[in-house]
């Protein structure tokens, strides 16, 4: 959504005082900076901001987040949000869950999501494992792969996120990594900005169970040269903006183009993926229910309905 | 000569048209100042099955369907035959048997039957349905599309039945065409001619008057109201303020949602169509949280995905949602267009854990109004999931009555947060749990749930247990809330003493809610007090057993009627002195386990051992009670009724 703010609020506005319980080290921390520091860069009112969560470590996030929390239920978190940001439009709406919840036990909710086109911003914090039940293979792990914490290989592949977010239609298409919570906090706060439903895929550290994905991993310690196994789309000069969204072949070669990014393994690329500007799922029911442009479905006054018409049809 | 009274009947195959010709027919009466019963029996297929509709008529209230049919019209020869002869395993022995003595059978000339061997004492009348529709397109210069209206064969149906009973058509003429309007005028002009065809040529092939059946309008006809359950419940949820439905297409409860639906732009409600049921609990909780009236409709099937969401619901103190949950026969897919009363253990029991919940079951149109009605007030003044429970009889079918009551139109939102007016309460739960130590289960302060806290607690104890709840947005009314036991902060906690605390809270409200409700919202003693036998039954059988008992009166039978309507909290208190002091009980539930009497039993410890069942997917005649009854008057034990007809 787009949001006009003068700058009245800082970080600590977003933080509340309980005391954190992940584990040390845990990329969560870096997606619950990104997500606090985005929504300080664009002076959200946090009484205006309500954050839903899945279930697993990630689940806790809007518990350490001062504004409305809503940590609901394994894999349901679409559509607890959904249904929150189409009656409350007067509220920003973040939904976010691991990958066992968003691409696992959630796939279905993902992929209609995405047909909807929602005005919202869902994170998903992409560790591979599944956390919370001590380490199991979650649905990005890859075939083949086995974590210190898993008995045997993983013997189903895993999916690819971007590819899958394309698919179903979503219209801001990001990947992240939860280290770098700066960098993170400007793509949040694009998605947030972003008229549509955005989708940023966070790839996250588990210390504690993945010792295959780790922050050394992904800092590229093992290989010869340090490397990074990171590299940001728009610095190799790659733009997965749709500048005419009428244009089909633009679309087209737009998407094509974030699927091929995506199936790119080592290094891993992060940035903006895909984005363009459609009509939302509000601007759709705003044109059925006229009175929803005026205000949000939940300040309107449905009490005082005159059902004669429906009954003397029954005459 | 019998007047304003009798049974008619079309069946054909699915896709022929018989809904739109019995509801013309059925509406066309209605309208005429007569009483109307009108049921659909229909497989779960889109063309070709056979499919009947009954329309009983009487100048008196009429709440269930007779056995026999005095005019029974048939489209095709299974109609009347069965499917016995070509199917391995055949479902049903068709309508013959059905007519009364001295009844009649209208058929399709063309579909082969030779009535002159047939079941004698009744009358036939064939009638060329196909060239009826050809006369009344030839008119119009259309009359080698003939087969292109083959559909017109229910208004033929229609024209010719009308005909033997002495109908005024123009009666029906003007329920035809106000089905068609604009565009479609056309159409209905052919659809009278074509009705108006049929009724002549009846009138002038068969001695008609001789047909001991008639039907005549008072002289005063006074339109009152012909509807069905999915109609009022989602008139019900409009007059209640519902904002936002949810649902996932599922018979029969999709034809709720579709209505409301088409209400969408006239009455500002928005309606979404989900991925699945799961999707729709858990949308329409969100809703709920989120300060809106929200509810969703769904049948069994449905219902077994949604029960997480239910205890999620529950575990939040979501002001909802409102659940509508439309009976068909289980389990799985079980018997997806048929009737049966089989999940009421289900609905008390959907998901993990002890939570609270209102569970109600309306028996008719009026009751389906008022349940809806409270059900969202319910749902926002203690603050968790309601569910409304019909069936697919009462889903579907019509019913005459004289008005509905809309007196059941106070809103009561419950108790809100809205800023200023926030004072806490210290109540004995808050103190216990706050000053035991174990509350901070992940180490926030403990203390703050106790008194004098200034900030808004979206769980805060209070007297009555109901924390005002706060609509996201509202300035000052932030809170957490989740799917895990927490705090009054709304924040997890594994504390001993705050999840004793916790449960009690939650639970606690259902004392209060059966204080709130209505006594004869929770259950009706139907009839005398003193009664030789007194049948205890709930939902749509409700209209049955009072038109069998109607009946049985009036032999000097004398038995009450025990209609239980709140289920959860259950009135067992109340429930049990009326058990205790009757004579004799007996059970009546379409389903196979006596569902209402293990909850009786569970709640009252009353063991009612005569028991009529049914569970063959096709709701009670009321001939079929009436000999129940009368077994039970005088036996004692399980009676497993099934279905002679249909």
């Amino acid at each position: 959504m787009s949001v006009s703010a003068p700058v009245k609020f800082t970080l600590k506005d977003y933080k509340s005082d309980l005391h954190n319980d992940w584990c040390p080290g845990c990329g969560d921390f870096g997606i619950l900076t990104g997500i606090q520091m985005a929504l300080a860069n664009l002076g959200l009112d946090p009484d205006k901001v309500a954050v839903f969560s899945g279930i697993g470590c990630s689940g806790k996030t809007p518990h350490y987040i001062k504004a409305y929390g809503f940590h609901t239920l394994h894999g349901r978190v679409l559509p607890v949000a959904t249904g929150g940001r189409l009656v409350n439009s007067g509220v920003t709406v973040i939904a976010l869950g691991g990958d066992g919840d968003g691409y696992g036990i959630g796939a279905g909710y993902f992929v209609n999501t995405g047909r909807r086109n929602l005005d919202f911003t869902y994170l998903v914090h992409n560790n591979n494992v599944y956390g919370l039940t001590k380490g199991q293979a979650s649905p990005t792990l890859s075939k083949g792969k086995k974590t210190k914490s898993m008995p045997e290989q993983a013997i189903q592949d895993g999916i690819n996120p971007i590819a899958m977010a394309v698919a179903a239609g979503y219209t801001f298409i990001a990947r992240a990594y939860a280290l770098e919570p700066k960098y993170l906090a400007g793509i949040i706060a694009r998605a947030i900005q972003h008229k549509g439903s955005a989708v940023v895929d966070v790839l996250q550290t588990c210390p504690t169970y993945n010792d295959l994905y780790t922050k050394e991993w992904y800092e590229g310690a093992d290989l010869p040269e340090k490397k990074s196994r990171l590299y940001k789309l728009e610095e190799q000069g790659f733009d997965g903006k749709v500048k005419d969204p009428t244009d089909k072949q633009e679309i087209i070669a737009k998407k094509a183009a974030a699927v091929a990014r995506s199936y790119e393994a080592e290094p891993i690329p992060i940035g903006v993926y895909y984005e363009i500007e459609l009509p939302t799922y509000e601007d759709a029911v705003n044109q059925r229910i006229p009175a929803l442009a005026e205000k949000p479905l939940v300040e309107l006054d449905t009490f005082k309905r005159d059902v004669t018409p429906l009954l003397e049809a029954m005459r | 000569m019998q007047k304003n009274r009798l049974t008619w009947m079309i069946g054909g195959p699915q896709g022929s048209g018989i809904n739109a010709s019995a509801e013309v027919f059925a509406k066309a009466c209605s309208r005429a100042g007569l009483r109307v019963y009108a049921n659909i029996e229909y497989h779960s297929n889109i063309m070709g099955k056979h499919s009947f509709y009954r329309v009983r008529v009487d100048e008196e209230d009429v709440r269930s369907y007779r056995e026999q049919t005095d005019i029974l019209v048939a489209l095709d020869h299974e109609t009347l035959a069965g499917d016995g002869d070509h199917r391995r395993w055949g479902t049903h022995k068709g309508h013959l048997h059905e007519v009364s003595a001295g009844g009649g059978v209208i058929y399709d000339a063309e579909i082969g039957f030779d009535h002159s061997g047939a079941r004698p004492g009744i009358q036939y009348f064939p009638v060329p349905f196909m060239e009826i529709i050809k006369k009344a397109l030839e008119e119009v210069g259309k009359g080698e599309q003939a087969r292109r209206y083959e559909v017109m064969k229910n208004v033929v149906a229609l024209g010719s039945s009308l005909a033997l009973c002495e109908f005024p058509l123009e009666l029906v003429e003007e329920v035809i065409l106000g089905q068609f309007k604009g565009k479609r005028s056309e159409v209905g002009q052919l659809n009278v001619r074509a009705a108006r065809l049929a009724f002549d040529h009846v009138r002038e092939s068969f001695d008609a008057k001789s047909f001991p059946y008639r039907l005549q309008p008072h002289r005063e006809p006074k339109a009152r109201l012909l509807a069905k359950g999915y109609e009022i419940m989602a008139i019900a949820k409009l007059k209640a303020g519902c904002h936002f439905q949810t649902y996932y297409p599922i018979s029969p409860a999709t034809d709720e949602s579709v209505y409301l639906e088409r209400q969408q732009r006239d009455y500002d409600l928005l309606v979404v169509q989900c991925e699945d049921e799961i999707s729709s609990i858990n949308m329409a909780v969100g809703a709920a949280h989120m300060g809106v009236r929200s509810a969703t409709a769904t049948s069994g099937p449905g219902f077994a995905l949604m029960v997480e969401g239910i205890g999620f619901a529950a575990i939040t103190e979501a002001p909802g949602p409102v659940i509508v949950m439309y009976q068909r026969g289980g389990p799985s897919t079980g018997l997806p267009t048929r009737q049966e009363q089989g999940d009421l253990q289900f609905v008390l029991h959907p998901a993990q854990g002890d939570f609270p919940h209102v569970v109600i079951a309306p028996g008719d149109l009026r009751e389906c109004y008022q349940d809806v009605f409270s059900a969202f007030n319910w749902a926002e003044q203690f603050q968790l999931p309601v569910i409304v429970m019909p069936d697919k009889k009462l889903a579907a079918a019509y019913t005459t009555i004289d008005k509905l009551e809309l007196k059941y139109d106070k809103i009561e939102r419950g108790k809100t947060f809205t800023g200023s007016e926030w004072t806490p309460v210290e109540a004995s739960g808050a103190g216990f749990a706050a000053g035991n130590g174990h509350a901070g289960g992940n180490g926030h302060k403990a203390g703050e749930a106790g008194g004098g806290v200034k900030e808004y607690l979206r769980y805060a104890f209070s007297e009555d247990g109901i924390s005002p709840r706060s609509r996201p947005g509202t300035p000052g009314g932030r809170y957490w809330s989740t799917s895990d036991e927490h705090d009054p902060d709304g924040h997890i906690t594994e504390g001993v003493g705050m999840r004793v605390a916790m449960m009690h809270k939650r639970m606690d409200k259902l004392p209060l809610i059966a204080k709130a409700i209505p006594e004869d919202q929770q259950f009706f003693l139907h009839g005398p007090a003193d009664a030789d036998l007194t049948i205890v039954g709930w939902g749509s059988t409700k209209g049955t057993i009072l038109d069998a008992i109607k009946e049985l009166e009036e032999q000097g039978k004398k038995i009450n009627f025990l209609q239980c309507r709140l289920m959860r909290p259950f009135p067992a208190e109340k429930v049990e002195t009326i058990l205790k002091k009757a004579k004799k009980l007996a059970l009546v539930e379409e389903n196979y386990s006596g569902q209402l009497g293990a909850l009786i039993r569970e709640q009252t410890g009353v063991l009612i051992e005569t028991r009529i069942l049914k569970f063959d997917g096709r709701p009670f005649s009321q001939d079929e009670l009436i000999a129940a009854f009368e077994k039970a008057l005088t036996g004692t034990g399980v009676q497993e009724v099934v279905t002679n007809v249909g």
